[in-house]
């Protein structure tokens, strides 16, 4: 009964055609903040509020949808708003990255290359890069104007003034075909490769910032870096336990109160993947026998 | 007449040209006046003072060539590597690129013109990557030869500037401004808020760098003891209307205006 009070994918039509003139806007100009009227959704903001506005624009019934929330298809996140679009859209839904058209996300890009016709969907907190840098809302636009993009570098250089190398290791910035620096949402600097040259379409949302932006295919997006001190896109320097993977992102889980801990891939489709296939990590047991 | 005179002639007209000059600039706040009908040269290494009360409109003047407000009329024609150029009607993009390249703005209170959460090295670095110096290592060792220069210790470089005294952070704001080898300074009572001691060496300080670079500076000031010592020519401001204008001796010890005759006579002397 209330699955029929719902339009198909929750929002009006009038939204989600006034969402996807921002979009088209937003791809049109890779990289360039697009504002629209963000609506209310049934979750707080900074659970996705911005992203489930983009995917339920672009969702249409033949879609299949992945929700990814840290790499993970089974974290809370991800479950409530997969959850979300069965429900007010009915579509079919996957956890495997290549079956999915749609992919909606939070901090991770899928390890697995994602292919043509696919569209990637970022959760943003914090559009603007340049935010704790210039508060101001007004001189940033100015400066995205403008290309003043100086002041990002001024961040790099605290990093490795304070640190000794460049120590932002998540929302590294990045600089679009040449012209808007972009913030790629708090993904891992370990994914910022993935984000140049990919053939899915990527699109961001931020909902409390009320701001839409996008990555056409084969967009060029570099990450900005010193002469001197390269862009390095790290990861912990060890390899999955469960699957065995070598480059893979890894989450460090704590397994004991002696210390005891285990690295393994925040990915979770990726890691089942390859366990499947028979790899084993050194933690790991074959998965046909059914454990850990 | 003879080719050496001709070259001599030549080069004369060259420094003819004055690095900035405006006519008729004027901005008004509504009915009131901010500053009516300023014309004036400045040449390529000298000092200007603008004195006057405050209220006088000497601030506003400063805000309007420096390009932070849009004079209601006037032109600001600047000396760019181009050829002279009217600064109010350029692009705002190269305006900005000016103000970061061939200009500096040195702000009454350093807090205006530093940011205060990024380390002194990362404030003198700035103005360098925003002019697209890309090389950590350089940058570095620039900003250290600008604050020995200023006088602040290489120690010092990673901390904020909210950890330094009134007088260092205004020193630092002058690194800052003069890192990038800017031809023209608009200072805004640089020394105000300072107290004595610490104003007379930032003073020095500044005397020392506008003669060895070579700068030219205009500097707005009540302080008729701070421009006897940098300027070369004092503009008298009174009501947004320029009242006296002259070299800077002549001017204090034989003023000719009113007002001018009641400025200087109210400085104590000691």
């Amino acid at each position: 009964m209330t699955d029929q009070a719902y339009n198909f994918a929750y929002l009006d039509e009038q939204t989600k055609r006034m969402i996807r003139r921002a979009i088209l806007k937003g791809v049109a100009v890779p990289g360039y903040q697009v504002p629209f009227a963000s609506r209310e959704m049934p979750m707080p903001y900074g659970w996705g509020t911005g992203g489930v506005q983009v995917t339920a624009a672009c969702l249409v019934p033949e879609d299949r949808l992945k929700v990814i929330d840290q790499g993970a298809d089974d974290t809370t996140n991800a479950v409530s708003i997969r959850k979300f679009f069965q429900r007010t859209a009915g579509v079919a839904v996957t956890e495997a990255t290549t079956a999915a058209s749609i992919i909606q996300t939070r901090h991770r890009i899928p390890e697995t290359p994602l292919h043509e016709g696919q569209i990637l969907v970022y959760q943003v907190p914090i559009p603007e890069p340049l935010r704790f840098l210039e508060p101001r809302e007004t001189e940033t636009r100015k400066m995205h104007e403008l290309e003043e993009y100086g002041l990002m570098h001024v961040k790099l250089y605290e990093d490795i003034a304070r640190h000794g190398t460049i120590a932002t290791s998540y929302a590294y910035p990045v600089k679009v075909e040449g012209r808007y620096v972009m913030d790629p949402s708090p993904i891992p600097k370990f994914d910022n490769p993935k984000l140049s040259d990919s053939p899915a379409l990527q699109l961001f949302g931020a909902g409390r910032e009320q701001r839409i932006y996008a990555l056409p295919p084969y967009t060029q997006v570099v990450s900005l870096d010193f002469d001197d001190h390269p862009f390095d896109p790290s990861k912990a320097a060890h390899d999955c336990d469960l699957c065995g993977a070598a480059a893979s992102y890894l989450d460090e889980v704590i397994i004991d109160d002696q210390g005891g801990r285990m690295f393994v891939c925040s990915d979770t489709d990726f890691c089942r993947g390859r366990r499947e296939a028979g790899h084993v990590g050194a933690l790991g047991v074959p998965l046909a026998e059914g454990g850990m | 007449m003879g080719a050496a005179e001709l070259s001599i002639l030549a080069k004369q007209k060259q420094t003819e040209q004055p690095l900035l000059a405006v006519r008729g600039l004027t901005k008004r706040y509504g009915r009131r006046i901010g500053c009516a009908e300023v014309s004036f040269d400045l040449f390529a290494g000298e000092v200007l003072g603008i004195v006057g009360e405050s209220g006088s409109g000497k601030s506003t003047l400063l805000s309007c060539l420096a390009g932070h407000l849009a004079p209601d009329a006037g032109t600001v024609v600047f000396d760019t590597a181009d050829g002279p150029r009217d600064t109010v009607r350029m692009a705002e993009a190269e305006r900005r690129r000016l103000a970061r390249t061939d200009w500096a703005f040195v702000h009454q209170n350093p807090r205006d013109g530093l940011r205060m959460g990024v380390s002194a090295g990362g404030n003198v670095g700035e103005r360098l990557m925003a002019v697209g110096a890309r090389h950590y290592g350089q940058i570095r060792a620039q900003a250290v030869d600008w604050l020995g220069r200023v006088e602040i210790a290489a120690d010092r470089m990673d901390d904020r500037p909210s950890a330094f005294s009134g007088g260092m952070q205004q020193r630092l704001q002058i690194a800052r401004n003069l890192v990038t080898g800017p031809r023209l300074v608009f200072m805004d009572e640089p020394t105000g808020g300072l107290d004595v001691s610490v104003q007379a060496r930032l003073l020095d300080l500044m005397r020392g760098l506008v003669r060895e670079m070579g700068l030219s500076a205009i500097i707005v000031t009540h302080d008729l003891a701070v421009v006897r010592l940098l300027a070369d020519r004092l503009m008298v401001m009174q009501g947004g209307q320029v009242v006296e204008q002259g070299l800077t001796d002549q001017v204090l010890d034989d003023p000719q205006h009113a007002y001018t005759q009641l400025l200087v006579s109210s400085v104590l002397q000691v």
